[in-house]
């Protein structure tokens, strides 16, 4: 009626597809898909980031050089042609053992998420570098002089700071892998927009179905981002760090 | 496996002249694509950024909300929504050059509207309190004052989002625009050797975002001479 009324062309709204017999359930498996790809990749693309992050400030030239090369290419490359890469190009490579087990175990879904945790890891580990450099050599050398041992400098003071500084901008990049995995649809993984589609493609009501995945996309980004805020507040240091807007897709 | 690196050579032409450039009977094209979509996405986003400021809430609403709802949404979903409107909006059937392009600017104009309103607070307010009291108009002193010192300050985020931008236009081949990525998916389909091209397609892409990102850092240390490090 909105459409029809303001452009003037006749669209025949039928919102009941979201919710009759297959649609629903596609939706519904869609988006445990999203959220299982998303959480697996983004487990391993914390535990990239944090080893390639800490490389990166590794007084040992050549770990840094590697850390710096992984960075540097793989977040300089898009995710859809890592993803074509991981799904059609690596396997192909890979050992027979490895490659029939990926088949049998979902050869999509493993490519999908070996592309957003490497191309995720490679972004993370750029904010983690940015997180332990900010930290100013002379707040270490003051912690240890007033007597607290390596650990507990790291515990007391480190961390708890590095953590708060990382945290915005990882919350960010971590929404942007929560939309990025909508990217799995393109080698087979049906994820939310893949259920979208498929529910476009079956009904032709293509306006319900992309509003349906619009809108749980949406839930999901504000809901998280409206948690870490919250927690953000809560946890910030008075006067110290300034919050910072990192607009970064 | 054997590696077959001829296989790039003799599809080069292919893929950087009808892939990258967008020139042959294909259209598209991911320069072709890129270049419009930074431009206009940077009007939209001057455009957005400065709406967002507003004071009149019939203006600031819209333009939070839009920024808002785009950037809750992944591209990929936009994509879709314009490949799917704009041709009902037009009545008539477009090429996915142009679907591309729209869905582009309109994602892109979202972020960069962030990136501008948060070059724009970072001058200070004392700026706008001295142009309006020598007399300027509201738009002078945007125009003449502020958004001259605001854009130094944006210059290093517009050019990673415009980073961003570049990788990005990979997605219109989901629609079937033929760029870089829908000609390597081609010609991979066609001669069976996915491997050699995905990693040609990498290298060429990350030939131009590696370039775009070092400009970005000899121009922040050129704009602040005062804040050049000092390692």
């Amino acid at each position: 009626m909105l459409l029809s009324g303001f452009f003037g062309i006749p669209y025949d709204f039928r919102w009941s597809v979201l919710w009759e017999a297959p649609h629903y359930t596609w939706i519904i498996d869609g988006l445990w898909m999203t959220l299982r790809i998303s959480a697996i990749s983004w487990v391993f693309a914390v535990l990239l980031g944090i080893l390639f992050g800490a490389l990166r400030t590794s007084p040992f030239r050549p770990l840094r050089a590697i850390a710096t090369a992984y960075v540097e290419f793989f977040r300089n490359v898009p995710l859809l042609v890592w993803l074509f890469f991981w799904y059609f190009g690596a396997p192909e490579v890979f050992p027979e053992v490895i490659r029939q087990w990926l088949i049998h175990h979902g050869m999509e879904f493993w490519s999908a998420v070996a592309g957003i945790c490497v191309y995720h890891g490679a972004r993370m580990a750029e904010i983690i570098r940015a997180g332990i450099q900010s930290i100013p050599k002379t707040q270490i050398e003051g912690a240890l002089s007033t007597g607290l041992s390596v650990p507990q400098t790291y515990r007391l003071i480190v961390i708890p700071i590095a953590l708060r500084l990382i945290v915005p901008p990882l919350t960010n990049d971590s929404l942007g892998l929560l939309k990025n995995s909508s990217l799995a649809m393109t080698i087979g993984v049906a994820e939310l927009t893949f259920a979208t589609r498929q529910i476009e493609t079956y009904t032709a009501k293509a306006f319900e179905a992309f509003t349906a995945g619009t809108l749980i996309y949406l839930g999901l980004c504000l809901g998280i981002a409206f948690v870490m805020d919250r927690l953000e507040r809560k946890f910030a240091i008075p006067g110290l760090i300034a919050r910072t807007e990192r607009p970064e897709h | 496996m054997n590696f077959e690196f001829a296989i790039i050579i003799s599809n080069a032409k292919f893929l950087l002249i009808q892939g990258l450039v967008g020139i042959g009977k294909f259209g598209g094209g991911t320069l072709r694509l890129a270049v419009p979509a930074i431009l206009l996405g940077f009007v939209l986003g001057v455009i957005l950024g400065l709406a967002r400021l507003a004071r009149r809430p019939c203006i600031h609403y819209p333009a939070v909300l839009y920024i808002e709802l785009i950037r809750g949404t992944p591209l990929i979903m936009v994509i879709f929504w314009f490949w799917f409107l704009v041709p009902i909006i037009l009545r008539k059937p477009i090429p996915e050059y142009w679907v591309a392009l729209t869905a582009f600017v309109m994602f892109e104009g979202a972020y960069i509207g962030e990136i501008v309103r948060a070059g724009i607070q970072s001058v200070p307010r004392g700026q706008i309190d001295a142009a309006t009291a020598t007399g300027l108009s509201y738009m002078r002193t945007m125009v003449d004052i502020i958004l001259p010192q605001a854009i130094r300050n944006m210059i290093p985020s517009l050019v990673t989002q415009f980073i961003i931008l570049f990788k990005d236009t990979s997605l219109a081949s989901i629609i079937g625009m033929m760029d870089l990525t829908k000609a390597a998916q081609t010609v991979s389909e066609r001669e069976l050797r996915p491997f050699e091209m995905y990693i040609f397609i990498a290298v060429v892409y990350w030939i131009f975002t590696y370039s775009m990102s070092r400009f970005s850092r000899w121009l922040e240390i050129r704009m602040s001479p005062e804040q050049a490090p000092s390692t």
